[in-house]
């Protein structure tokens, strides 16, 4: 007994502060690839290169249409080693959960030389911002009780999930919790793809699920498919099965991406002082 | 294994044909009706354990299908791999099942995905696909990967009945009470005790051998890392290895000690978080505080070494993604002494626990026998008298410049199973140490390599579940043909069948810790 309070008071409190203060990353952290629109002379490099088809180009005479998909992106950096003079730089972020899946598609339009080289921007859909605080079931603001359903993933999203609750990212400081039932839950945190043997767990759990509820799609599996996309095996992302209200990219999402998901889910997202 | 290639074909004479292999890997062509004596043979007289079974659609070029039996010997580092030819107007091959129950699941497998009967097999009914599927099989080369099938019809899966006064059913899953993967188990209890599970397996099947047929290699090694995500180094460094040995690519020695170096972190953090699982099954929260506490200190030197906590985004065919610069190489052996300490305390202050001895001593017995028969591998082998470890056996990256020891005990209970990741994570560290110390200049990445059409190559990776098998055969356009993936864990959850038998069904959470075998890896 001793020894166990020795070694605890030793320990001292490692919790991480974080959505109150910034994540602490390590150095060599790959957030979200970061694109320079104005700049990117030719994104074919980019998509060709990208191993989850998150950048997708289409020509249509002189003109062509980039778009990039942050709800499939694995964040490989790939992108940015096979584009030259940085328009594609790997980025630090990775608070991009959206309650539009739409808002996590940039879309950006160019005109083009006998190269096929983009010449000019002509029009750009926004950047993923925060648009966020937005209080979907302020009733579920207080405490919240969450059920985890592994719909078809590698078990990555999981380890991820099963570390917000160490006492490194405590999700239990903002009165969550995950429960064991769907009966008991609020919010149903789902990893993807929806594999064609879990579609009928997966519905059957909704329905257990008591409203109001919430459905929160996890990484770019759980979100588009990922990189297995939609085959005869699965379905893709998990809105192909049940309505989402919160979509958290990554692959995995690191834990504080989860908690800012989690967090924006149920509005209780405040900015950063 | 060349002598025992030339014993076999002169008892077989005439039917054994060698065929073009490599060093390390002999290949021979075999007659499909003769595996059953060759196997027998080389179990009895050769002592070789039959690693994997798998099959191949030729049919296109050259109407058949074929089937491999991957052979190995302890002390040999030489794989023999006996491929046999099986003509697709009569697509059926002799079940070794009913001798060695090792490759019950892999022969179901086998037709399940490609439609080739296992003859004699004593449980011939679907493994892989669940019985609401239809009459498909996926990996046949005229079946596409984006067919869609219609709506499942039917029961999952029909278990088998369980019969007898106060003898009662438990269904569990395929979505569980904990944050895991999804799987269903079918408990028959009399009372407390467990009289047999039935597994169901394959909730998670995503396609994945198949979607690798539609992938340059390049992106592949992507897809390796999503196969099993707490092993996506493990699993994408043996898709790599596959790749290269089949394009006769050679790895710049700094890369396979950056190799070796990222499989041991890999290692260490699931082994810690898998200690302090353990712990937490049996009530001992503390100690599990601890351990994740250690474990995210481990995540976050993967971040600073690889750019993500899961170790993503580094593997690439020809070495790895990116090089280290010394400050990163100095943070990795600060790490390294700062974990070693921690983790020290941690086993003591589980080892000053005699009520937790006492939960994990004799729970979840796997005997020796039974875990030989049932071919486990990996941890759960080591515990149960398996001295097995790819690293030593069939050694690749720089494990062979590195020594260790490989724990192996008798007792084959959850006790062991935990020691055995307690011993391997401070061998993990020494051989860290070791590797750091080594670690040669020059460049981390060959430069990029046309990949040779035609050509096949099997690798083994031993991942901190256990002994990890890709095999590839290469084709145009740098694409890969067919690539087959073994996870530890196909031939380990037969091991969790029997270890829980007579236990009572409180302790199957900590005894299915104890294995912690992977789904996804299993399913694909
Ligand atoms: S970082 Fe994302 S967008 Fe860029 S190549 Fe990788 S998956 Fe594609």
């Amino acid at each position: 007994m001793f020894k166990i309070l020795q070694k605890t008071l030793r320990a001292g409190t490692v919790t991480q502060p974080y959505p109150e203060t910034a994540a602490s990353l390590a150095s060599g952290f790959r957030g979200l690839p970061e694109f320079d629109l104005e700049n990117w002379r030719d994104a074919r490099p980019a998509a060709d290169a990208c191993p989850s088809g998150a950048i997708a180009v289409t020509d249509a005479g002189r003109f062509r249409t980039v778009t990039v998909d942050y709800g499939r992106c694995i964040l490989c950096g790939e992108c940015a080693a096979v584009t030259p003079e940085g328009a594609v730089r790997v980025g630090r972020n990775f608070e991009a959960a959206a309650t539009d899946r739409k808002a996590l598609v940039i879309s950006a339009q160019y005109t083009l030389d006998a190269e096929g080289r983009q010449t000019c921007l002509v029009r750009a859909a926004p950047e993923i911002g925060r648009q966020l605080t937005r209080q979907i079931h302020r009733i579920l603001g207080r405490s919240l009780a969450i059920r985890e359903v592994d719909a078809g993933s590698c078990n990555g999203c999981e380890l991820e999930i099963v570390a917000l609750n160490n006492s490194v990212h405590d999700i239990e400081r903002f009165g969550i919790h995950f429960v064991a039932s769907p009966r008991h839950a609020d919010m149903l945190l789902v990893t993807g793809p929806v594999t064609r043997n879990m579609e009928l767990a997966l519905r059957k759990t909704y329905d257990a699920t008591p409203d109001p509820k919430l459905v929160v799609a996890v990484g770019a599996c759980g979100i588009s498919g990922g990189i297995f996309g939609t085959n005869y095996a699965t379905r893709g992302g998990v809105d192909q099965v049940i309505p989402v209200d919160v979509y958290i990219p990554g692959c995995p999402p690191r834990p504080e991406a989860l908690l800012f998901g989690i967090l924006m889910a149920v509005g209780r997202l405040r900015n950063r002082q | 294994m060349r002598e025992v290639l030339e014993q076999l074909t002169q008892e077989f004479a005439g039917r054994i044909a060698a065929a073009p292999s490599y060093p390390d890997q002999l290949y021979a062509a075999i007659a499909i009706a003769d595996i059953p004596a060759i196997a027998a043979a080389l179990r009895s007289r050769h002592s070789a354990r039959l690693a994997a079974v798998f099959a191949e659609d030729r049919v296109r070029p050259e109407a058949a299908f074929y089937n491999y039996y991957v052979f190995e010997r302890r002390g040999n580092p030489c794989y023999l791999i006996l491929r046999a030819r099986i003509p697709a107007e009569d697509p059926r091959f002799p079940s070794l099942a009913p001798a060695l129950p090792s490759v019950n699941w892999q022969e179901r497998e086998i037709h399940d995905w490609f439609g080739i009967q296992a003859e004699g097999h004593p449980n011939p009914r679907r493994v892989a696909l669940h019985d609401n599927w239809p009459d498909v099989h996926p990996l046949r080369k005229d079946f596409p990967l984006h067919t869609a099938l219609p709506a499942f019809e039917g029961d999952q899966h029909v278990y088998r009945p369980t019969l007898g006064e106060g003898v009662f059913q438990i269904p569990v899953g395929p979505v569980h009470a904990g944050i895991i993967e999804p799987g269903h188990f079918n408990f028959a209890v009399a009372g407390e005790p467990i009289l047999y599970l039935q597994l169901r397996m394959f909730y998670t099947h995503k396609g994945t051998e198949k979607l690798f047929e539609q992938l340059p290699a390049q992106k592949g090694v992507f897809l390796a890392e999503s196969v099993s995500g707490d092993s996506a180094f493990s699993h994408a460094t043996a898709f790599c290895q596959a790749v290269e040995k089949a394009s006769g690519m050679d790895v710049p020695s700094r890369a396979g000690f950056m190799r070796t170096v990222l499989l041991e972190l890999e290692r260490i953090d699931n082994h810690i978080a898998d200690v302090g699982a353990i712990a937490m099954d049996v009530g001992f929260v503390i100690a599990n505080a601890h351990a994740g506490r250690l474990r995210e200190m481990a995540l976050a030197i993967n971040e600073e070494l690889t750019g993500s906590r899961l170790l993503r985004g580094m593997a690439c065919l020809g070495g790895v993604r990116r090089d280290w610069s010394a400050s990163q190489i100095a943070a990795l052996r600060d790490a390294i002494a700062t974990l070693e300490r921690e983790f020290r305390d941690l086993v003591a202050l589980l080892k000053s626990s005699d009520s937790t001895r006492d939960r994990l001593e004799r729970t979840g017995f796997l005997h020796p026998e039974k875990a030989s028969a049932l071919g486990i591998v990996g941890v759960g082998g080591r515990a149960s008298g398996i001295d097995l470890d790819v690293r030593r056996d069939h050694p690749y990256a720089a494990y062979r410049h590195l020594s260790w020891r490989v724990p192996v005990y008798q007792e084959g209970d959850v006790l062991r199973r935990m020691q055995v990741r307690i011993d391997e994570v401070f061998e993990s560290v020494a051989m860290l140490r070791a590797a750091l110390g080594d670690l040669p200049g020059g460049p981390h990445r060959a430069p990029d390599l046309v990949i040779e059409p035609g050509r096949c190559a099997l690798s083994a990776v031993e991942g901190w579940r256990g002994e990890i098998l890709y095999w590839v055969r290469t084709g145009p356009a740098n694409r890969i043909e067919r690539c087959k993936i073994k996870d530890p864990s196909m031939n380990n959850w037969p091991g969790l069948v029997e270890a829980v038998q007579g236990n009572i069904i409180a302790d199957f959470p900590v005894i299915n810790k104890s294995f912690n075998l992977s789904y996804s890896g299993t399913d694909r």
